[in-house]
Parts: C-alpha cells; structure tokens; sequence
C-alpha cells in the first residue's frame, strides 16, 4: 500500500477542498470542511478499499493523514 | 387494586432480548407478571436475561431470526400468545455513498423482514389470542429524523412504520393490534463498534431536551403500555419516546 494512493482516497472523501492541500503531513481535522460526515466517510473508504475497520477513536488520536495511513497499514 | 395497564398473565414474545431493549422489555414485563418466551442468537447473553427473569413458567428459545428454518421452529414452538414485541435490531453507520447491497440486506433483514415474517407466521398458524398486541420497535431515525451515515438503519425503521399501519388495518377483525414506539437514543450497546466515539456520543445527548438518552426500561414502559388492555382502542400508532428530541 502507497500513502500516495492513501493521501488520494482519502482526498476523495471531500467536495469542497482543493486536492492540492491533502499531503502526508497535513493536519486533517483542520481542514474546514471537515465535519462527523467525513470522518464517517473516512471510516467507510478505509474499510472499503482497505478492508481494515478503524474506530472513530483511531481517527481522534491521528494527527496527520500520515498518521492515518500508519494506523491502517498496521492492520493489513 | 384496578389497574387496567395490568399485563399480568399475558403469555408475550419477546425477540432480541439478549440485550438492550429487548432485556429491559423482558425482565419489566416479568415483574408485571407476565409469562414470557424470550429469544436472542447469544446462548450467554440470553441466559443473563434468563436469569434476571421474575417469576416461573418463562421460556428461552436461541435462535438466529435471518434463518427461515429457526423461525419456522420458533413458530412451532409458540402458542396462545397475548403479544409479541419485535426487538431484534441492529444498525450500520455508514455514508450513503459507500452502501451497498451486503450491508443493506443485513440491515433490512433483521429490522424489518426478520420480524415481519415471523408475525406473519404466528398469525397464519393461528398462534395469537384474541386481543393479543404486536408491537415493533421502530424510531425516531426514518420516520421523524435520521442522522448522519444512518440512511439504511431510517430506510429500515421506516419500513416498519409502514408495515405496522398495513398489519394494523389487516388484523383489526382479528382483533388483534398492531402499533409501534419510536425511541430516540437509547443507552444501550447500539453504537459498540466504536465508530461513533463517546465523546461524540456525549456532545450528541446534549442536544436532548430532557438532557440524557433514554433508559432501556423508559422504552419498555412504553411497549407494556400498548401490550396492555388500556391500549385496547390503539392500533396503528406511533408512540414517541424520545426526550424532546424532535421537538427542535
């Protein structure tokens, strides 16, 4: 698994925010259009593509979209 | 003393009640004095409720409700009852773009065509009592409201609001009542895989009126209401129960 197609699905996720801004680095609940809808949306796409269940919980402790993608890797 | 929301010796069927509502409902509906058949999926967890049960005579059944052979059984197994209370339920938090037609199913499968065949079932075999009251555990999510990533569990509640209306007008020269209540959040272990996080949980109870969820027994109340012979005259009704939640 890449974090570049991470960084992607992830970027999917949002309708409103320019995909530009999604790098391994940056701080997703910052991001303004983040809402419970895309953190849902996020629970969704890592089961989806990745057939891993995260918990609401893994999201609240990730700082990052880095982060994330450790989380999810560390499952597969 | 007159009581006329007396259930005492009612013979009542209670699904799901391994847990939540459905454990509440049996264990309120044992100290009222009725007889009950409870069943769940988990042996052990169907067993504490077993356990928590007042008075002699009750029943437990272990079965799967998505399996058409254990409901036959099941059906076989019923006779001469007063009520059924459909609690079997569950729900998946998903964002509408990613349902599919897996989860769908599930869902649909234990909300709403689980119970709808086994009523089905015991009301052709001619298991029920004159009188005898049906009660669904429908929502406030699909008939007054739904909330984020919860398009299939209010597609499924919804469906059971509909059904009850229909059964209602169809079994009415049977004597027989059909209604439903409408929780809003419940304290239970609804949300246990952690999608939802407590603390989205915690913001959530605050936008209750009466400032909490619900109390599993708070529901029961309600559904030993419409099993009760006060309700008589009720049938195809929706009883809300959710703290103030839809007034806003």
């Amino acid at each position: 698994m890449e974090i570049q197609e991470f960084i992607n699905c992830f970027a999917a996720q949002f309708d409103d925010t320019d995909p530009e801004i999604f790098k391994a680095e940056t701080k997703f609940r910052e991001i303004e259009e983040w809402s419970s809808l895309t953190t849902l949306a996020i629970i969704a796409m890592v089961d989806d593509e990745y057939k891993v269940k995260i918990k609401g919980d893994d999201i609240r402790n990730a700082q990052s979209i880095e982060d994330l993608y450790n989380i999810v890797k560390s499952r597969m | 003393m007159f009581n006329p929301f007396s259930i005492e010796g009612k013979a009542i069927f209670i699904t799901g009640a391994s847990s939540g509502i459905g454990r509440a409902t049996a264990i309120e509906c044992s100290k009222m004095g009725a007889l009950l058949m409870i069943s769940g999926r988990n042996p052990v967890a169907l067993q504490e409720t077993f356990d928590q049960l007042e008075g002699n005579g009750h029943v437990q059944i272990l079965a799967d409700l998505v399996d058409a052979q254990a409901v036959a059984n099941i059906v076989d197994q019923l006779s001469a009852l007063d009520g059924i209370v459909h609690c079997a339920g569950f729900t998946l938090t998903t964002p509408f773009q990613f349902v599919n037609e897996r989860d769908l199913s599930a869902v649909m499968q234990v909300n709403f065509m689980a119970p709808t065949l086994i009523s089905q079932a015991l009301i052709k075999k001619k298991k029920l009592n004159k009188g005898a009251s049906i009660v669904f555990i429908s929502s406030v999510s699909g008939v007054y409201c739904s909330s984020v990533g919860g398009s299939m569990y209010s597609a499924s509640k919804g469906a059971i609001n509909g059904l009850v209306k229909g059964m209602a007008l169809d079994l009415a020269s049977k004597g027989i009542r059909v209604n439903c209540v409408n929780p809003g959040m419940i304290d239970t272990n609804i949300f246990s895989e952690g999608i939802i996080t407590q603390e989205q949980l915690n913001e959530d109870k605050k936008r209750y009126p009466l400032n909490r969820y619900g109390k599993p027994e708070e529901v029961a109340y309600a559904i030993i209401y419409l099993l009760s012979d006060a309700t008589k005259w009720i049938t195809g009704s929706n009883l809300l129960i959710d703290g103030g939640y839809t007034l806003l």
